[in-house]
């Protein structure tokens, strides 16, 4: 996933690495199911990529199994939720937000049912298995629908904080997780609803990201510090609806914004950031850090990320471009 | 209420019908009209359904998946008392609840619906929602028979027979009609019977305007640990002679001598009615 710099550097920060956020997420579930009997969640066939197969085992009552069947998924899950339960809709991210789309928007959203829909093995987690299980447009998709709040939480903590947002709110959720081992981000700052996480302070540039690429604009901002005498802020936006537009316009003060997403360049955090910039009259350079309009290269999720930039050499190379370095 | 007074209902229920879309000046009448029967049957029998008991967790739950016949479903609200009947004036109207398709802001609608496909699957979870909770509220939907081209109605229809939801009733009103043409001409759904059983359904087919058939089929699961499906053969247009099976009443709406003829026979049924009490 990281380069042996990338990897050096995070060992000099003294970062650790903490689980995949999926498996973070299913304790957290089962932790709340464990809790109170009405926490239900929902699988399309899904739990072990889930890795939701223990909270099968130990609750067997509060799993409930749809087969391969997204758009019951979620009509089912809607279902749920309108007798009171508090409903964990479980499916691969790609097939979620796109085939269950009509599902999200009138069975959940219009509807008002405050379903958590997760999004697992978001963004190119499956990489090597080709563009119909990449999850590139989950976040354009659901930008668009009202009532449904966008999350993408960058490593343990922001996940574990997002599971138990997401049980408690009275609106519906869209929860992204990954597959991968992510580092625990330096950062004691709470998660809070709507609002960025800054990771580090810098006054000539700022990267604005999202889910599972903000280590890597963490490190490219260590980077550009060490190597080429450049502070930047970063941030960690993993509420993508609502945006945290205080924070994007705090970042435009330095003068040159990237943002950074798993995630099409259309429709995704840049251009909800590049809306929210233009809007309050702020221009800063600015570059959308993502996967370009095109057929997606397979491979690895780290392979994809060093392909399109989104490693910590290419980020730092982004923002050295737009800052003339 | 009467079988008497019951029959009178469906009558009334129609005449506020054409009288509410053709006040909007837009509406579903055929569908709406062939549905009427069943939908009285429903709140007048069969649900223990009403303005004082909506807010109740042990309420029946009623989700109209053929979204588009809710000038029928906001009639029969209105006379059930959830809002009074002057409200559906507003129909179709600037800023008004009373859209062309269910929603929540109008008291007494339980799910929002209007793109079809997303009753049964939305009732499948409430029916496995009460049988978590082992409570013996019962759960109905009302289909088209053109709905059942959409998948998402047989991804809902596996599940419920796994779960073996007996407190899940899907109620077909096929009319054999819709926007295009004949439903057995535009993609026919026959043998329908056959179909639900093959997916472990318990299985009735009804004429859906004979309203003690009904109400015989709707009072009670058809096989314990099944969920029912009750397929009741009806009319589009039912009850105005000239929109009987015709096509362009699915969603036609009428002139004022159109207007004026069909209330007339309305009335001369209604007058009929009494007459033979």
């Amino acid at each position: 996933m990281y380069s042996e710099a990338a990897t050096a550097l995070a060992t000099d920060l003294g970062l650790s690495k903490g689980r995949a956020n999926l498996e973070v997420f299913a304790a957290a579930v089962q932790d709340l199911a464990e809790a109170d009997r009405d926490v239900l969640a929902v699988t399309s066939d899904s739990r072990g990529s889930g890795k939701l197969g223990p909270f099968g085992q130990a609750l067997p009552r509060q799993i409930v199994e749809v087969g391969i069947a997204e758009q019951n998924l979620v009509g089912v899950a809607a279902g749920l939720a309108s007798t009171g339960k508090i409903v964990f809709a479980v499916s691969p991210a790609c097939f979620l937000a796109t085939r269950a789309l009509e599902q999200v928007k009138n069975d959940v959203a219009y509807s008002d049912n405050p379903v958590t829909l997760v999004g697992i093995s978001a963004g190119v987690s499956y990489g090597a298995l080709g563009s119909t299980h990449h999850s590139l447009h989950d976040f354009a998709a659901l930008r668009a629908i009202n009532n449904v709040e966008v999350c993408a939480p960058a490593d343990n903590f922001e996940a574990e904080q997002a599971v138990r947002y997401a049980a408690a709110a009275d609106r519906p959720v869209y929860l992204r997780f990954g597959k991968a081992p992510l580092y625990d981000l330096p950062s004691d700052a709470p998660v809070q609803p709507a609002r960025a996480r800054v990771l580090r302070e810098g006054g000539d540039g700022a990267f604005l990201a999202s889910g599972e690429t903000v280590i890597h604009a963490l490190l490219a901002a260590e980077h550009l510090a060490r190597e080429h005498g450049v502070q930047c802020r970063v941030a960690s936006l993993p509420s993508i609806k609502p945006l945290d537009t205080d924070e994007v316009a705090t970042a435009a003060v330095t003068g040159a914004v990237v943002t950074v997403e798993e995630h099409m360049v259309t429709g995704g955090l840049g251009e909800a950031c590049a809306a929210s910039l233009l809007q309050a009259g702020l221009a800063p350079r600015l570059r959308i850090a993502g996967i370009p309009d095109e057929y997606t290269v397979t491979g690895s999720q780290a392979d994809i990320f060093r392909h399109y930039g989104l490693s910590m050499e290419g980020l730092a190379d982004t923002m050295r471009s737009i800052l003339g370095h | 209420m009467n079988d008497h007074e019951l029959a009178l209902k469906s009558w009334q229920y129609r005449r506020d019908i054409l009288r509410a879309i053709k006040h909007a000046g837009a509406g579903h009448t055929g569908g709406s009209l062939s549905c009427t029967d069943i939908l009285n049957v429903l709140y007048n029998r069969t649900l223990n359904v009403s303005p004082d008991t909506f807010g109740s967790p042990t309420r029946d739950r009623y989700v109209q998946s053929k979204g588009h016949s809710v000038e029928a479903l906001f009639v029969v609200l209105a006379d059930q008392g959830f809002f009074p009947a002057s409200d559906l004036d507003t129909l179709c109207g600037y800023q008004s609840h009373f859209v062309g398709h269910p929603t929540r802001k109008v008291p007494g609608i339980e799910q929002n619906t209007g793109a079809l496909g997303h009753g049964l699957p939305i009732c499948t979870g409430m029916a496995i929602g009460a049988k978590l909770d082992e409570a013996d509220w019962h759960v109905f939907t009302l289909l088209g028979d053109g709905e059942l081209a959409e998948g998402s109605n047989w991804e809902a229809a596996m599940a419920a027979a796994h779960y073996r939801l007996d407190n899940l009733t899907a109620i077909i009103d096929c009319n054999s009609l819709q926007i295009t043409g004949r439903t057995r001409d535009v993609m026919s759904s026959e043998p329908l019977a056959n179909k639900f059983d093959a997916f472990g359904w318990a299985v009735r087919e009804v004429d859906g305007h004979d309203l003690a058939a009904l109400e015989d089929a709707l009072a009670r699961p058809l096989a314990a640990g099944k969920p029912s499906a009750i397929i009741a053969r009806t009319i589009k247009g039912k009850g105005v002679s000239f929109m009987e099976d015709v096509g362009r009443w699915h969603h036609g709406v009428p002139n004022d001598e159109e207007f004026a003829a069909a209330i007339e026979e309305i009335d001369a049924a209604m007058a009929r009615l009494e007459a033979a009490a």
